[in-house]
């Protein structure tokens, strides 16, 4: 007897934790989802529908709002630069950032710690300090208002956190399998290319799209370094938030979707580990 | 397949010597292991060796060629390593045909060399998987495999069993010993066990603090170890060593462990007598070299000590006796079966021809 109400105080707490995991698990989504789907909803109301305060939700829908928003507007070419600037932003930040953070995680040298620590310092460096001056070095040589310009600034903010982040990806993978490699017939960089990269893969695609979204979503800068040649937050900092309420949402809408897409595309490559657990 | 020559090699790591003029000779076909504690700079000669890390003095040569600063690629060897560094990424057919791919041997005979090696190694049936689906056993073989299929000059093993568990550990050193006779491929062979040097060694080369200590065949490290340290490191149990001093009585010689004396006989006191003026030393004697006086084997040299039993260590086959006599403690082996208890009164034979005795300043044998 004793046993089975035991077993059934034991079952019940379980069956209780459960409930509250899930429900938990069901806030979180909510929190994220519920107003993204207000956004993509209202982004393709018809504006008769939006405005009518008898509709809870809107029951027609439209094409129109997306559509002057990028073309009548002409955010298309502010999406465009956004793409571009956080394509640029990835590489450069890459080109130097994985460098870094391999000899971070594999040499000792020194004022090795001294270097890690001003990389941590430029963090929590301010950027609005640096504002005013960045304008007038730009307009000085020449680079403002261009999109590699604002890409170099975006850089200048994600470097520290790629190199951190390879640095701890590449300490996560064991020197043997490199040496392992040169061992049976590579070359140092053979070996770097063809063991370690695809061991890191995982990780460095989660790194990059941590810089996309950063540049993606980078209004300060972006709006301060340039005139024509916006970005899309930009843009829509200036233009659409003087529109009326749908080509906000529409705004809203394209601000979202190609950092979904990216995340869509990247997410495979975070959980397709092989057996290695990347720190 | 070559012999491998280590000369004057030297390694430093900012102020620490790694490896301290290391000399060592390692014929064609032959099974050396270095055996060492950890830091006695054995896995830094064997990473020299194989081009991982190059030395500050010295130099490394595969038979008349030099190969101290040529990078590993360039060796033509094959090392298995202490984590065994099978690729994650690859299953076990690609880990182990990769270093063909490499050297662009064709497919046909990749694929033949693959079966030849996974067969010799028993993963036949594990060719599709990937490393994370095997066991550290089985990613063990597949480093094996992997190592041998290019039919290197050197083979090179850094602690390969040390991540397996006691019973596959036992099997696997007589099946790599076996692989390595079939193949007779020289073999350099890394560990800190002194069990696995014992069973899997041609010769033994006993290291520390960077320094080499004895090179030998087991046996021969064994029997007559050359300092202190070779003999405290080779055996379990340890050799039960004792400061000691030579005192000369009555035209005799007596060894003075403490309260405990041992009268020499006469060929072994004229060696004492030749290697300097009675004074300070270290004795030593093997447990297996003590007896129960009931139970002495033929051609012992006997001198009977009384005792009595401080601890009983029942290993089975074997039970150590801590006995304390009117000097040190010293520890015995007797078979499993012998009769013993704590605190029993037992008197002990020790075999006075297995007697080592060693100076006291440079801790060298003198027999």
């Amino acid at each position: 007897m004793g046993e089975h109400v035991e077993s059934y105080k034991a079952y019940k707490g379980e069956a209780l934790k459960r409930i509250m995991v899930y429900a938990l698990a069901v806030i979180i989504v909510a929190w994220i989802a519920v107003p993204l789907g207000l956004i993509f909803i209202s982004a393709f109301a018809q504006p008769a529908d939006y405005y009518n305060i008898h509709k809870l939700f809107p029951t027609h829908f439209t094409l129109d709002n997306v559509y002057t928003f990028l073309v009548v507007l002409g955010a298309w070419k502010s999406t465009l630069n956004s793409i571009i600037v956080a394509a640029l932003t990835i590489l450069i930040s890459f080109a130097i950032g994985l460098p870094a953070g391999y000899s971070l995680s594999r040499y000792v040298f020194k004022g090795k710690d001294a270097f890690k620590l001003s990389i941590i310092g430029l963090r929590m460096f301010p950027v609005i300090v640096l504002a005013i001056p960045l304008v007038v070095i730009y307009l000085r040589i020449g680079l403002a208002d261009t999109l590699i310009g604002v890409a170099l600034a975006h850089t200048a903010m994600s470097l520290p956190f790629v190199v951190l982040i390879t640095s701890s990806l590449f300490a996560g993978i064991p020197v043997d399998y490199e040496e392992a490699g040169m061992v049976f017939g590579l070359t140092g960089w053979e070996a770097f290319l063809r063991i370690t990269m695809p061991l890191a893969l995982p990780g460095l695609s989660a790194a990059a799209i941590f810089v996309f979204i950063m540049s993606w979503n980078e209004v300060f800068i972006a709006s301060i370094l340039t005139l024509v040649n916006r970005t899309l937050p930009a843009d829509i900092l200036v233009s659409a938030l003087n529109a009326p309420d749908p080509y906000k949402f529409a705004a809203g809408f394209i601000m979202v979707l190609p950092a979904m897409i990216f995340v869509f595309f990247a997410r495979k490559y975070l959980v397709q580990v092989w057996g290695i657990s990347i720190k | 397949m070559v012999g491998v020559r280590l000369e004057n090699l030297v390694k430093r790591f900012g102020k620490v010597t790694a490896v301290d003029h290391i000399n060592l000779e390692i014929r064609d076909g032959e099974f050396v292991v270095l055996l060492g504690p950890s830091g006695c700079g054995k896995t830094t000669t064997l990473r020299l060796i194989a081009g991982l890390e190059l030395p500050d003095e010295g130099r490394v040569l595969f038979g008349d060629r030099d190969v101290t600063y040529l990078p590993p690629r360039e060796r033509n060897i094959s090392m298995v390593f202490q984590s065994y560094a099978v690729w994650p990424h690859m299953t076990v057919y690609e880990n182990i045909a990769f270093p063909m791919r490499i050297r662009k041997v064709p497919e046909d005979e990749i694929k033949r060399k693959v079966r030849w090696a996974a067969q010799l190694l028993q993963i036949e049936d594990l060719l599709d998987r990937y490393p994370h689906q095997l066991s550290g056993g089985q990613r063990q073989r597949v480093a094996v495999a992997r190592a041998i299929v290019v039919e290197p000059d050197v083979l090179l093993m850094d602690e390969p069993l040390s991540n397996l568990d006691a019973l596959l550990r036992v099997v696997m050193r007589s099946e790599l010993k076996k692989l390595q006779r079939r193949l007779n491929v020289t073999t350099i062979y890394v560990t800190h066990d002194q069990v696995e040097a014992m069973v899997m060694a041609d010769r033994v080369a006993v290291m520390r603090s960077g320094r080499i200590q004895q090179v030998g065949t087991p046996q021969e490290v064994y029997d007559k170890p050359a300092n202190v340290f070779v003999a405290g490191f080779i055996g379990s149990p340890r050799m039960n060593l004792f400061p000691a001093s030579v005192v000369e009585r009555d035209g005799a010689i007596l060894l003075d462990a403490g309260g405990l004396e041992v009268k020499l006989p006469a060929d072994m006191a004229e060696a004492l007598r030749r290697a300097g003026p009675p004074g300070e030393v270290i004795a030593g004697i093997r447990p297996e070299d003590i007896h129960p006086t009931d139970r002495v084997p033929p051609g012992v040299e006997p001198y009977e000590v009384e005792g009595k039993v401080d601890f009983v260590e029942p290993l089975g086959s074997d039970t150590i006796v801590h006995v304390e006599t009117s000097g040190p403690v010293i520890l015995m082996k007797v078979p499993g079966s012998f009769p013993v208890r704590m605190g029993d009164e037992i008197r002990v034979v020790l075999n006075l021809r297995k007697l080592h005795v060693f100076e006291k300043s440079s801790e060298k044998a003198i027999f």
